[in-house]
């Protein structure tokens, strides 16, 4: 089951340049929340400071406090055992490319000291079907690489890499920005699915997307998050005018 | 598929003939209480209008809703504009309603008199107006929404000699003015129903077909589209 995160007073750091200022956020647990705003508004870096990835960035920091359900993110926590708990997926699909599909869904799995074949097996086969991929790989796992499917499929191949390991919450930085229409759609309908059993947030410079999506929106601008509710009210009736200019496309 | 839009719409649909339903009781109840001077069955019309009203609203707010998350197009864009005029008619259908059982409300508090006009049988060809208009939504044919719009002419005729008899009526016997002009009143309402059950059926038309046949004009064709073949 998905859990709750709770972000109080986050501020986040390039050397000295301040990316974020005061980010306050309630995402709901088996909920999907959307994250819009114009380009280098700090959305991303935003979802990185949840599971920590903005720490592979040399000077990056934060202040403020990120909790994911019970757990804070930064006191004292292993970036790696917190990774386990968010998964991330990224723009660009990055399957492992010299390994098989089923050895990609198994991979983070067998780092976490997985040696139960029957295991693995079933947990490679629930998450490819979680992900809606199954029925397109299940006769060729061990045959075919993770780099020889389409993009589309790449993509829920990665969506089952990070499912394999069971999460709480899902990350997704853009994921289907390199995915044609189709294959957008297919991912679409899986977050609606997802959600019952994760926590989702995803970061989407199409709106469109996070209207359908997600039942939360927060808007970012500047590094700040200028507006968060329900999708349908930031969509209908937003709140603050700079959120209602970007929906409605009089910038960003 | 897109699970989340199609549920959207499928609530929208069931919200919407739940409404249908509403206003078509309406309208059938404040008539049955002209024809038996029925003041229970007033009440309940009058009582019943604030679910008609709250019913708008929430299918207002619903469409609302879908127009600005899932941007539907072609059909299903042309389905919700067409609920969302549908529904208008829906609650002055049962303002009308709400017209006729007040005017009831007062026929009841004078004599008893036999006028000349037939408002029972108005009232059928209306209600059956409101429901083959709910029937075609119900069923996406436009076929048998064109037959409602050819109904409309046989109600105005009707409202037409009520009019003409009933103000002879007044003429010649002023002493039952307040109950003719009161019956007269009924068939104007009944005529108005009877404009917004065409309304409806012209908002199938268009959604179904995309054609915009009000004030007259003719669709190209109201036959039912081939299904489409192709891949």
């Amino acid at each position: 089951m998905g859990v709750g995160i709770t972000v109080e007073h986050l501020n986040a750091f390039y050397g000295k340049t301040q990316a974020l200022f005061d980010i306050n956020i309630a995402v709901q647990a088996n909920h999907a929340t959307a994250l819009i705003g114009p380009s280098g508004c700090g959305k991303s870096t935003f979802i990185r400071c949840l599971n920590r990835m903005h720490e592979t960035i040399p000077e990056a920091r934060v202040d403020g406090m990120v909790r994911i359900g019970e757990f804070s993110v930064y006191n004292g926590t292993s970036a790696t055992q917190l990774r386990r708990r968010v998964g991330m997926v990224f723009q660009k699909p990055n399957p492992f490319p010299t390994m098989s599909i089923y050895d990609n869904v198994a991979a983070g799995l067998k780092l976490n000291g997985f040696r139960n074949r029957k295991q693995l097996d079933e947990i490679v086969q629930k998450s490819l079907h979680s992900s809606a991929l199954w029925d397109e790989v299940k006769d060729s796992l061990h045959k075919k690489s993770g780099a020889s499917l389409s993009g589309g499929q790449q993509q829920r191949l990665c969506i089952a890499r990070a499912l394999a390991v069971q999460p709480e919450v899902l990350l997704m930085d853009e994921p289907c920005s390199a995915l044609d229409p189709i294959s957008t759609g297919k991912i679409e309908e899986l977050i609606f699915q997802l959600k019952e059993q994760y926590t989702i947030v995803i970061v989407t410079h199409n709106m469109q997307q996070a209207a359908r999506v997600a039942e939360f929106t927060g808007f970012f601008l500047l590094g700040k998050m200028i507006e968060f509710d329900k999708t349908e009210k930031v969509f209908t009736n937003p709140s603050d005018k700079r959120t209602e200019d970007y929906v409605t496309g009089r910038f960003g | 598929m897109r699970t989340r839009f199609q549920q959207q719409m499928e609530e929208l649909r069931e919200r919407l003939l739940r409404m249908g339903g509403l206003a078509e009781l309406a309208v059938d109840r404040a008539t049955q209480a002209y024809t038996e001077r029925d003041l229970t069955r007033c009440q309940l019309v009058l009582e019943n209008e604030s679910l008609i009203n709250a019913a708008e609203r929430e299918i207002d707010e619903l469409a609302f809703d879908i127009l600005a998350t899932q941007q539907p197009a072609a059909v299903d864009l042309r389905f919700i504009l067409a609920v969302t005029k549908i529904n208008a008619d829906l609650e002055r259908v049962g303002d009308q309603a709400v017209n006729i059982a007040e005017r009831v409300m007062d026929l009841i508090e004078l004599p008893e008199v036999e006028l000349p006009v037939d408002i029972p049988r108005m009232a059928s060809a209306v209600s059956a107006m409101v429901r083959r208009s709910l029937e075609s939504f119900v069923e996406g044919k436009a076929e048998l929404a064109q037959a409602v719009l050819e109904m409309d002419h046989v109600v105005d005729r009707m409202r037409d000699e009520a009019f003409i008899v009933l103000v002879r009526i007044m003429n010649e016997q002023p002493q039952v003015t307040q109950q003719a002009l009161d019956a007269l009143l009924v068939a104007r309402n009944l005529e108005r129903v009877a404009d917004h059950a065409t309304n409806i059926a012209e908002d199938v038309i268009f959604w179904v077909l995309g054609a915009d046949v009000r004030h007259h004009a003719q669709a190209a064709s109201v036959a039912p589209r081939p299904e489409a073949t192709g891949t």
